[in-house]
């Protein structure tokens, strides 16, 4: 069931010209978007009818496995045991790697869900690698619910920040703008395959970073502040982002009446979040430099799996795990991280703006993504949502990046058996993508042709590497051929794409027609 | 041509989506019947029992599965073996379930022909209303079914009746038989409106020519799916095995029509009766097993035989008869099958849930005709859906997918009102719009679905744990058949009142 629109018959208009997607009274705006958040929800409840990771896979099984085990883990052991090594809790099987808000959130899910129901499913020791249809619907649930209460209400918050006064006014011409956004930001087939499918939790940090994002747009900057901490506690991910969120504030504080102040009442939040976060760990340095040590595990190497950044994709060029040691190789990525973000965080602490942030918050992760030590292919969720956010500014980059996101993800979903679920997310992406919206007032600018042919030429090449993929066996000395292969697309544009959005973000002016305007005040 | 598409595609995402799901027998009966079509020789399909699973279509289904098996045999050959009762691999789930959505897009043609003539707008409603109707979802992507197959065959041939096409309907009408007999209930009001408006007025001998040539036209389908059986002498196996008597007056579990109250009534007057002394045997056969001799499963009502059930269903048609016979127009054809269809889920013998999806589908056309008529459908559907229950729908994996498929659904319905019936953009608001089309009678009767809903999936379990089992089912099943006979006396009405 998609989202239907039915034309307004209004005076005037000639039927047949307008795009058939559009809803009459403006009073059903509401309605409209309870529409699309129920669809939003109905998408994630299919995807999770199908496998998770590591689905009948033992020993290892997959991240569905660690998850549980981790409510397991937190629910029978104390919190300072939860990140050290215990003779009940073993850390080389599973053992958490993420900050203490997630490690709550599993005890959390653990008590309520799981442990009245199945309790077999987390008992100590016993329960590794259960595996019932009950639990698996209970583990989805936690999941849903997880989303239903931070990443839609996240999501919700921004779009009508990002509209202002104009849905609660309503629009009487029909047009379904704020639903499309809307439905951008839900419908994120990487997001929904990922979460509902694989088995993660990225809605919730990530739902956190969006709330953040729009009180910030707001004018909320310490609710922001708040809210992007917890973000980062629950996944240090979110620390791609940190950049950005840094010098928009910092920007933002240094135009104020009284700089000093503004910073300190930022950080006095920020201080508070941490410690109320880190609390069971603060008794000793030691806790801490445990809890750290596993939230930023080195010893893995610069790249695990195959996955589209610059380490991976010239690494058949340049054998970086060979010619260089741990040390060097951190020294690297630190700087070129470093490097490739500072053009986007200067121009927000000389002028900051609402648009620039976001295109912030999309070069600072792009920046992580594509150069920092150990990513992972999931990260590119990172880049995502920023760029869904952006999806009316610059609708076709965002597509290109969805659609290459996808893409990058697609060996680490054939792997869980969520090819079919991939197609149909896919095409329905691209269906709703495509209805044509009216942005600010105007319709979607027409891309120059040259370019048009250069994307239809990439899009393809990428389809046929989508049938190879499926289809053809590699070569025996190559056994990664075709993943390296579709890493090395992916990776080529996600690199054009940054660097288009650190152009534009130079080239902004400083209030978009349709943007919230600043705010002028203190 | 772009939206029908696009609502097509939109539909087929969620569709391919719903493959892992449950699946009810009906995908090993599909199974078995692509492997007894590839397996075995044209005079063996209604004679073979290797299966329980008996092939009790007519011969084109049968046609149909065979040219599906070609394509199973080069994907997985053990799909269509014989011997391989219950293959449940990826292959086999994969390939039937994407079978399905293809077959859907006999839907897209026949949404797309009998919606041609509408507005903008009301076209839209159409397609969505057809082509994302969940009841029909259901059935056929989780439960697994063919109805769109076969339903997009009856819209084809409305399409061509209302557009004054009738021997082309007509063709399309007997290929449908001839794939599904269950849709011969409508046989009378095509046959009284081909013979009124087909063969007559233009003369004696050019009606008998038409006649004759309609005749030929269903004679060469009827020759082309019966014919090999006739060859073989099978007609008697094949009519038995489409047409079960041996079965009983309800389903399993009951659809929601008139018998429903006939049951209850004998049951209420039975218990009464004893409670006054009088001697009342407590009958040994039962609704649901076949007819055993003379023994009858109601204590105190008279026995029903499908014959009397038969005669009920031409009695309840016979005022809609009538008015075809007087006045054939083209432009009711849509409400007088469904109609017709009605009729027959009312009074039916062994009537299953599924074949309320012969008249609500058509019905979804009608809708588009005007606030009562899209107030009406909207009752209909969503009675409609709720019915397609725990026995259909097994799962609490897939409980939550109904519930958002219904609500989004009601939504869509909903919010269409306002625009497409009040002439130009209004700012009535939804409720304001929904109690106008159903009536504030309607709005209560919604209310009860909820209740109903919440007491057999929540306060039943809670309060009543496993005792009475049949009682959620048995509530479901009555709450809907006051809604099927009102539907039925109300489509009676309008086609009455029609002009």
């Amino acid at each position: 069931m998609g989202r239907r629109r039915k034309e307004s018959p209004t005076a005037g208009e000639v039927e047949e010209e307008r795009p058939p997607y559009f809803f009459g009274a403006a009073s059903t705006s509401m309605v409209r978007i309870l529409a699309v958040s129920l669809f939003a929800l109905l998408v994630r409840v299919l995807v999770a009818l199908g496998p998770y990771s590591g689905r009948r896979r033992p020993p290892m099984y997959g991240d569905y496995e660690a998850q549980r085990h981790w409510m397991e883990i937190t629910i029978h052991t104390p919190p300072s045991e939860w990140y050290r090594n215990t003779s009940s809790n073993d850390l080389a099987y599973w053992g958490l790697d993420y900050p203490p808000l997630t490690a709550y959130q599993s005890y959390v899910h653990g008590r309520l869900f799981l442990q009245p129901f199945v309790p077999d499913s987390v008992a100590l020791f016993l329960s590794r690698g259960f595996e019932s249809s009950k639990s698996k619907l209970l583990m989805r649930w936690t999941v849903l619910s997880s989303d239903l209460l931070v990443f839609f209400p996240a999501a919700l918050c921004f779009v009508f920040i990002y509209f202002g006064r104009r849905i609660r006014r309503g629009r009487g011409d029909g047009s379904v703008t704020h639903e499309w956004l809307l439905a951008m930001i839900l419908l994120n087939p990487c997001l929904i395959l990922i979460d509902h499918g694989h088995f993660q939790y990225n809605c919730i940090s990530l739902g956190f970073m969006i709330g953040a994002v729009a009180a910030i747009l707001s004018g909320r900057e310490l609710l922001g502040s708040f809210l992007f901490c917890l973000s980062l506690n629950h996944k240090q991910m979110s620390a791609y982002y940190a950049p950005a969120f840094f010098a928009h504030l910092l920007g933002k504080c240094l135009r104020r009446h009284n700089p000093i102040l503004s910073v300190m009442k930022l950080a006095i939040v920020v201080l508070a979040t941490f410690v109320l976060m880190w609390w069971p760990y603060l008794y000793s340095l030691d806790a801490a430099r445990e809890v750290l040590s596993r939230l930023a595990p080195f010893e893995r190497g610069i790249y695990e799996d195959y996955v589209a950044n610059f380490w991976c994709s010239t690494s058949t060029l340049i054998k970086w795990k060979m010619r260089f040691t741990v040390k060097s190789l951190k020294l690297f990525s630190l700087c070129a991280t470093v490097i490739s973000f500072l053009p986007s965080t200067v121009q927000q602490i000389k002028s900051p703006s609402n648009h620039g942030f976001l295109h912030a918050l999309l070069n600072s992760s792009f920046s992580f993504y594509l150069f920092s030590y150990q990513v992972h292919e999931k990260s590119i969720l990172l880049p995502l949502i920023p760029a869904s956010l952006l999806a009316l500014e610059e609708p076709t980059a965002f597509g290109w990046l969805t659609y290459h996101a996808l893409f990058s993800m697609f060996p680490l979903l054939r792997r869980d058996g969520l090819t079919l679920q991939y197609g149909a997310l896919l095409s329905l992406f691209g269906l709703i993508y495509r209805l044509p919206i009216e942005v600010h007032g105007r319709r979607r600018p027409r891309i120059p042709w040259k370019l048009q042919t250069v994307m239809a030429l990439s899009s393809f090449s990428s389809a046929l590497l989508h049938l190879v993929y499926l289809i053809v066996r590699p070569p025996r000395r190559y056994p990664f051929l075709f993943e390296a292969l579709i890493m090395a697309l992916c990776f080529a544009q996600f690199v054009i794409l940054a660097i288009y959005s650190n152009i534009r973000q130079w080239t902004l002016r400083d209030a978009s027609p349709g943007f919230p305007s600043e705010k002028k005040k203190i | 041509m772009a939206d029908l598409a696009w609502f097509w595609c939109a539909a087929a995402c969620v569709k391919v989506l719903l493959a892992p799901a449950y699946r009810s027998t009906d995908f090993e009966v599909h199974r078995h019947w692509l492997a007894l079509t590839s397996s075995l020789p044209i005079s063996q399909w209604y004679v073979d029992a290797s299966s329980p699973w008996t092939l009790d279509y007519p011969p084109l289904f049968a046609y149909f599965e065979f040219l599906l098996s070609i394509p199973a045999a080069i994907v997985d050959p053990a799909i269509v073996d014989i011997r391989n009762l219950g293959y449940e691999a990826e292959s086999v789930v994969l390939f039937q379930r994407l079978s399905v959505v293809f077959a859907d897009l006999s839907l897209l043609v026949g949404a797309g022909l009998i919606a041609r003539r509408l507005s903008g707008g009301k076209r839209r409603l159409v397609y969505a209303l057809i082509l994302w109707s969940p009841a029909l979802i259901i059935v056929d992507h989780v439960h697994f079914q063919y109805n769109g197959l076969l339903l997009g065959v009856l819209l084809l041939s409305l399409a061509l009746l209302t557009e004054g096409r009738d021997l082309e309907g007509g063709l399309a009408f007997a290929v449908l038989i001839c794939s599904k007999h269950l849709f011969a209930i409508a046989a009378p009001v095509y046959f009284v409106y081909l013979l009124r408006h087909y063969c007559s007025g233009r003369g004696i001998w050019r009606d008998l020519g038409r006649f004759l040539k309609m005749g030929a036209v269903v004679g060469v389908v009827a020759a082309v799916s019966f014919g090999p059986f006739l060859y073989h002498g099978q007609m008697k196996q094949v009519f038995y095995r489409l047409f079960p008597f041996g079965r009983g007056l309800c389903h399993a579990y009951w659809a929601p029509n008139f018998w429903v109250f006939y049951i209850i009534l004998d049951k209420f007057m039975a218990f009464f009766l004893r409670k006054f002394g009088y001697p009342v045997e407590i009958p040994s056969a039962s609704f649901t097993g076949g007819l055993v001799g003379s023994s009858s499963p109601f204590a105190v009502l008279p026995q029903v035989t499908p014959a009397v059930s038969l005669v009920l269903v031409i009695v309840g048609m016979s005022p809609c008869l009538v008015r075809v016979w007087k006045k054939p127009e083209p432009r009711h054809v849509v409400r007088w099958v469904s109609y017709a269809y009605t009729c027959g889920f009312i009074f039916g013998w062994h009537v299953h849930e599924k074949a309320s999806l012969h008249f609500v589908i058509p019905l979804a056309v009608i809708a588009a005709d005007s606030l009562e008529d899209a107030g009406h459908y909207f009752l209909l559907a969503t009675g409609d859906l709720l019915l397609f229950d725990v026995p259909l729908l097994f799962g609490p994996e897939e409980y939550p997918v109904k519930l958002l498929l219904l609500l989004i659904h009601s939504i869509i319905v909903l919010s269409s009102l306002s625009p497409l019936f009040s002439g130009k953009v209004s700012q009535e608001d939804v409720p304001t719009t929904t109690t106008a089309a159903v009536g504030p009678a309607g709005m209560w009767y919604l209310a009860g679905f909820a209740a109903v809903e919440v007491w057999g999936q929540l306060l039943h379990p809670l309060l009543l744990g496993d005792r009475l089992p049949f009682l959620p089912l048995m509530l479901v099943s009555t709450y809907c058949a006051f809604g099927m006979v009102y539907s039925w006396t109300w489509q009676l009405r309008r086609i009455l009142a029609a002009g």
